[in-house]
């Protein structure tokens, strides 16, 4: 109880409501802008939030992480373009609303399932905080490295179709996460004898590159896609009273969320996809997913608005992100030496519950402000892609180069810049790349220290959680290995078609 | 059959230059594998877990055997031209990044609060916004984009050389401000 008060009275600090003001309808704005989305803004506004207080950097960041993808199925439901990449699928059932004159329901049923998926998935944080108090200082060494292991496997899994792409990349992560003075013995590793090199490759550096100068450049030398005008008429009210009524749809979608946002390396799109198919399934009406239906609009939404807080999860107790995200909250936690992890818990409960509490909040100022001003973010994203693309270039700079005033640091930016453009315009995966630069550096520390105390080889996994792990892990590889031996059983039956776009790698 | 069978293996959902930048990552790869030995050392009476060169290798040897995948897995699919057009896309990038490196060296010499407005109003001019109200916008962007950070959050950023030679009253408040 303490700490809940305690907390309150961090949160009350009027810094952090603020922050988290600004946070929520700017992430609102981000996200319903096509082309921009969260991870631009994040990788942006991080080295300006390490002036902050933690609490104030984290809820801003949170803010912004929470409410994009409110945002994003705005311009999903009116214009067919998807505000952030997470809001795809609400496009399939959202657009034919649209169509049929039922945008302002589409809309009203997306906000509330958002809400829905995102005070569910915060509820479920707020009961799991003393199962995770106790069980985090269980995790010593080799269960974090395991576990951290076991999110670049699922971040490789993951990428179905793209799985040799993806683990390239993840290595490539892990690679340059080693370059530069290495800590322990002081060797030098793939420096080429060149100063800049030595203190490394910086996370920050090759975030802003990949994400924000790359969707800069791109944004720059693509064609102008100019989203079509829409307007909301109608009551857009309605939708939260029909929520009810897909309540059973809603819950699941919700729950899948939470359990693929803990998951690292899962997130949003497997969530979505598993609960959409649920939905579908166990609809009366399937044959309408696709073409309309509330049920599928309803579990796309949940679904993925019931990520972020689960993301927190193994962020906050373990201190292991789950995705790219969450990968670059942790570098707010670091600069100012607070340590995700078991001993957060414990010496910081307050801290924590700050973070629950400002969550929850932010999906209701959302939600408020998304039912009063719609139509006025409809006007907003009439943006032209290229100015946006001089807004992120031109806001990249204070990004990179606030961080030490490193001209060295923006050229590498710049780099991964254009690397990230090359990956997104091949379709390729970035997220691996900055999950294997952040549990890489996790997994050669942790394994050095767990190595320490084992004899044998069967001694890393004698302590029941490692165990846990390991059997997760094997059991991961081995449903892998099923499903590629199953399609590809499928792939040489004989076929009256073929599509050859869709046909993709193990 | 053996050879449909690996091709259905190996084909994956690809767009125009995938085999370029798959034969650039391989060679890349290969390059840093090559190097292993020479920008990596081996730590006497150190066990294999603690040895600095442990993590290289095994990040290494993944990024060799998987891009040597994904280089298979292009050269098996069918070609979808447009590939040079595709090279070119992304050279054209180098443009905006030559603008960006000139901002970046311009930014300790002008100041950041002109040189912003410098390179936002050039590059709008740049991507075809030349009216004098996009110009204007462009303008107003960068100055707001100076004030809200070196001013309000005081991010990290240097004061202009210039603002020296700036007068007295206005000076001491660019160096702090702008």
């Amino acid at each position: 109880m303490d700490n809940l008060i305690s907390g309150f009275a961090i949160l009350a600090q009027w810094q952090v409501l603020v922050a988290l003001i600004i946070g929520s309808v700017g992430g609102v704005i981000i996200g319903a802008l096509p082309g921009v989305g969260a991870a631009v803004a994040i990788a942006i506004l991080l080295p300006a939030t390490f002036a902050f207080e933690p609490i104030v950097g984290l809820t801003l960041l949170l803010g912004i992480y929470g409410s994009s993808m409110y945002g994003g199925a705005i311009p999903a439901i009116l214009i067919n373009t998807p505000g952030t990449a997470v809001n795809a699928l609400t496009t399939y059932d959202g657009y034919p609303m649209t169509k049929r004159g039922e945008g302002h329901r589409a809309l009203s049923l997306a906000y509330s399932a958002s809400f829905f998926g995102g005070i569910f998935s915060i509820i479920c944080l707020i009961v799991l905080s003393p199962v995770l108090a106790w069980v985090a200082p269980h995790f010593g060494s080799r269960e974090i490295f395991l576990a951290a292991f076991m999110g670049v496997l699922l971040v490789i899994l993951a990428h179905r179709g793209q799985t040799f792409s993806a683990a390239m990349l993840a290595f490539f992560g892990i690679f340059l996460s080693t370059v530069g003075l290495e800590p322990v013995k002081y060797t030098k590793r793939f420096t080429f004898d060149q100063t800049w090199l030595s203190s490394g490759v910086d996370l920050i550096v090759v975030v802003l590159g990949l994400f924000a100068i790359s969707q800069a450049l791109l944004l720059l030398i693509d064609k102008e896609h100019a989203p079509g005008e829409a307007h909301v008429r109608g009551n857009i009210f309605a939708g939260l009273k029909e929520l009810l009524g897909l309540k059973r749809v809603a819950t699941v979608s919700s729950s899948l969320g939470v359990i693929m946002g803990m998951v690292p390396g899962t997130g949003e799109f497997t969530s979505q996809f598993l609960s959409y198919t649920y939905a579908q399934k166990t609809s009366k009406d399937p044959d309408k997913f696709g073409d309309g239906s509330p049920e599928g609009l309803v579990a796309s939404e949940a679904a993925n608005n019931a990520v972020p807080g689960a993301a927190m999860i193994p962020l906050l107790a373990l201190g292991i992100p789950g995705e790219a995200l969450t990968a670059m909250m942790l570098s707010v936690f670091y600069v100012h030496n607070v340590i995700p992890g078991p001993q957060l818990f414990a010496d910081q409960l307050d801290f924590v519950m700050a973070l629950y509490m400002s969550l929850i909040l932010l999906n209701v100022i959302v939600l408020v402000f998304l039912l009063f001003s719609t139509n006025l973010l409809l006007k907003i994203i009439q943006i032209p892609t290229r100015f946006l693309g001089i807004m992120i270039l031109t806001l990249s700079f204070v990004g990179v180069f606030s961080l030490r005033n490193s001209v060295t640091d923006c050229a590498i930016a710049a780099g991964f810049g254009v690397f990230g453009l090359i990956l997104k315009r091949l379709n390729l995966p970035i997220v691996p790349i900055i999950l294997g630069m952040v549990l890489g550096g996790i997994m050669e520390v942790k394994l050095r220290s767990a190595m320490a105390r084992v004899k044998t080889p069967l001694d890393f996994i004698d302590r029941p959680i490692a165990a846990i792990l390991f059997v997760m892990i094997l059991g991961i590889i081995l449903l892998h290995i099923r499903t590629l031996v199953q399609e590809h059983k499928e792939r040489i039956k004989p076929q009256p078609v073929l599509d050859e776009d869709s046909t993709q790698q193990g | 059959m053996i050879a449909k069978t690996l091709q259905d293996m190996f084909r994956r959902y690809r767009r125009p230059g995938d085999i370029v930048f798959a034969t650039f990552f391989f060679a890349f790869a290969l390059f840093l594998l090559s190097q292993l030995g020479t920008e990596t050392q081996a730590v006497k009476r150190t066990k294999w877990f603690a040895q600095p060169a442990l993590w290289p290798t095994v990040a290494i040897w993944g990024m060799v055997i998987f891009s040597g995948f994904h280089l298979l897995g292009s050269f098996l699919s069918p070609r979808i031209p447009g590939r040079w057009r595709e090279l070119a896309f992304w050279l054209k990038s180098l443009e905006y990044v030559i603008y960006f490196l000139i901002y970046v060296v311009a930014v300790p010499w002008l100041g950041y609060l002109p040189s912003t407005m410098l390179f936002a109003a050039l590059l709008a001019v740049r991507t075809g916004f030349q009216t004098p109200g996009a110009i204007s916008i462009a303008l107003a962007f960068g100055a707001v984009v100076a004030v809200v950070f070196r001013a309000l959050l005081q991010v990290n950023i240097p004061a202009g050389r210039m603002y020296e030679y700036l007068p007295d009253p206005v000076r001491v408040f660019a160096l702090t401000y702008l």
